[in-house]
């Protein structure tokens, strides 16, 4: 990481209609820097708002209101046309490899068509060599070319998937939930690949997930979201050593350890369930599962301030 | 031998299909201690599922019990009448499946489905088996179960609708229970809450459980004894203090080189090179030998069996004791 600023977003919203006029707010004022060549990961729960926010930030969703720079480029203001030299620079890695690719096209097709859609290559022999090597770089065997997704297993199927995000040199992947589909043991090798493409061809990654774990082990920096606001963003190492938003400490504390010494959970568990982001609570958002709310706490919205080298939403002011 | 809730042994089961027979359960021997947690923890494939299902008797599809005994509580299961084995299922030994969504019934309300079970099996009559599913729910951390006794699973969000199957399961205080991964589809804070119920149900009434998961993390959690599978056959056996402290088969310690440390910090993970073989087309020796670091010469030629190596502790492995 070199500090230098490749996406930053700015009071982001995304909303989507729901029954009776009302709203779902999946995504609410969010500001987010993304640093060329690290990886940012956004963790929470499911239907917090993270997978709508990684597609938001590539444009694939038109934010409802906010900014979203790009190395440099505003992009939300860009029309269509304007928009597609970027679009290549940006890719997305998906969670589930069975839906993901194309069951009627063979490897080859599906890692060719974006180097076709942008004339990358003269012939198609040339496009051919090119997949070849985008296969070996993800590791699966050149001669299963001519496959098709329904003869590989999961942790095949997301190589393809990489090669296919790859293809185009992009700057940032968005992986949403890349490895959450696969076995323990492919996880593992999935991740491992990841770390390597990182650095081989200098990407810079948004990395969703649920998984604390994974989290772990992939990001430099954790953004940990809550129904649709972001509630902490600090330095992996800071965030799982000293966890300050409350939520973030359960979140933790809530993963299952795999010590069979370790069974002390039952003390600190959150209770409760995830508020509906269509009836968002007044106040914090997460007032309603949390034990130390205060008055405070259900009247005003606590703002992302910082705190040290991180930021943190929460009115609590000693840790 | 009446303290034992399961006995499963020399189990086989398995697909015949269009391409051959594929081997889901091989040999498969089990037990189950009244009141203990047993875990069974495997990939996808290994036959985990279906050993579930054997021991309820609803295979799918094409699957077959080919061999072998289940006993629960010294009765019989293969070979049962149907009938006789529908008394039992609900009754004596009930499951938890893994996508609650999919295992209730969308256009019948919650509260009636888990009333079912008590008009079949306890005779009850409707009014005090309502009241017997209110007080069930109130049990397993419903809130308002009154008003959630009419709702739809549509209506509620997948930790209520997982505790619906767990009333549903528990409603007439099954000997055995068991849960298909329970908590996979389920978020981490919600999987806590889950995994803390089941764990004080049992205490409570004495019943077994037999946890099927994937996650090494739930079966330390939950879990007294622990079996490994791999491609349908059992690989490793111990209690779950020995197999997470000094576990010896190299499959396992794979596994366990997978978990992902939260206080330490590695540049790789170690990874299980290859894939889970194709059951069609088993290797001729030990079907975890090409995966393995230190498979041998032998390992590839015959298969190992499981041989005790420690009290309580088996391992299938001819290399055990390496490194």
């Amino acid at each position: 990481m070199d500090g230098k600023i490749l996406l930053e977003a700015k009071g982001l919203y995304q909303e989507f209609p729901a029954a009776n006029r009302k709203k779902v707010h999946a995504v609410s004022d969010v500001d987010l820097t993304i640093y060329a060549g690290e990886t940012l990961a956004l963790v929470g729960e499911s239907g917090c708002g993270k997978s709508t926010l990684g597609r938001t930030l590539l444009q694939l969703l038109p934010p409802k209101a906010g900014s979203v720079i790009f190395d440099g480029v505003e992009l939300t203001t860009l029309k269509k046309k304007a928009l597609k030299p970027y679009r290549r620079q940006m890719q997305l890695i998906f969670q589930d490899p069975y839906a993901s690719l194309d069951p009627r096209m063979t490897v080859r097709d599906i890692v060719a068509e974006p180097l076709e859609t942008y004339k990358i290559c003269a012939t198609k022999a040339e496009t051919t060599e090119k997949v070849k090597t985008l296969l070996h770089a993800v590791g699966v065997p050149e001669e299963f070319l001519h496959r098709y997704p329904h003869q590989f297993s999961g942790g095949q199927r997301q190589r393809i998937g990489i090669a296919r995000a790859i293809a185009l040199q992009p700057k940032l992947i968005v992986c949403d939930e890349p490895v959450s589909a696969l076995d323990v043991s492919v996880q593992s090798q999935v991740l491992n690949l990841m770390k390597d493409l990182q650095v081989d061809f200098g990407l810079t990654y948004l990395f969703i997930s649920h998984d604390l774990s994974v989290v772990k082990f992939m990001a430099d920096r954790v953004a940990v979201m809550f129904l649709g606001k972001l509630c902490e963003i600090a330095e992996t190492r800071d965030l799982y050593e000293t966890p300050l938003h409350p939520y973030t400490r359960f979140l933790l504390a809530a993963i299952p350890k795999a010590d069979p010494k370790d069974r002390e959970r039952e003390k600190n568990l959150l209770q409760g369930e995830v508020p509906s982001p269509i009836d968002v609570p007044t106040g914090c958002r997460f007032h309603t599962r949390c034990p130390y709310a205060t008055e405070q706490c259900r009247r005003e919205e606590p703002p992302l301030r910082a705190v040290g080298n991180r930021q943190v939403a929460c009115f609590q002011t000693e840790f | 031998m009446n303290d034992l809730t399961l006995k499963i042994e020399n189990l086989s089961a398995g697909f015949f299909t269009d391409r051959g027979y594929v081997p889901a359960v091989d040999s498969v021997s089990l037990q189950i201690p009244k009141g203990q947690v047993v875990g069974i923890v495997g990939e996808s494939g290994c036959g985990k599922s279906m050993l579930a299902r054997s021991v309820m008797g609803i295979l799918k599809y094409s699957g077959r019990i080919t061999g072998g005994s289940i006993r629960l509580c010294g009765q019989e299961l293969v070979g049962m009448p149907e009938k006789k084995l529908r008394a039992l299922r609900g009754k004596d030994m009930a499951m938890v499946f893994q996508e609650p969504m999919t295992s209730l019934n969308p256009v019948v309300p919650v509260g009636k489905q888990v009333r079912e079970a008590l008009l079949l099996h306890e005779k009850m009559d409707r009014k005090a088996a309502k009241q017997e599913v209110l007080r069930i729910f109130e049990r397993v951390g419903i809130s308002e179960p009154e008003k959630r006794y009419n709702s739809y699973p549509h209506q509620l969000s997948g930790g209520l609708r997982q505790r619906i199957m767990i009333a549903m399961a528990m409603v007439c205080k099954p000997k055995l229970l068991i849960a298909d991964e329970p908590t996979t589809a389920l978020d981490v804070t919600i999987e806590a809450q889950i995994l803390q119920l089941m764990r004080q149900l049992s205490k409570e009434t004495g019943m077994s459980i037999l946890m099927i998961s994937h996650n090494l993390g739930v079966i330390a959690q939950m879990c007294d004894q622990v079996y490994v599978m791999y491609a349908g056959k059992i690989v490793e056996k111990a209690d779950v203090n020995t197999l997470f402290a000094d576990c010896t088969h190299p499959y396992t310690k794979g596994l366990m080189g997978s978990v992902i440390d939260l206080k330490e910090n590695p540049p790789r993970l170690p990874a299980i090179g290859g894939m889970v073989p194709n059951l069609l087309h088993l290797p001729e020796g030990c079907a975890f030998a090409p995966r393995c670091p230190y498979a041998s010469a032998r390992c590839q030629k015959e298969r190992p069996s499981l041989l005790p190596i420690a009290q309580g502790h088996e391992c299938r492995c001819f290399e055990r004791g390496l490194g």
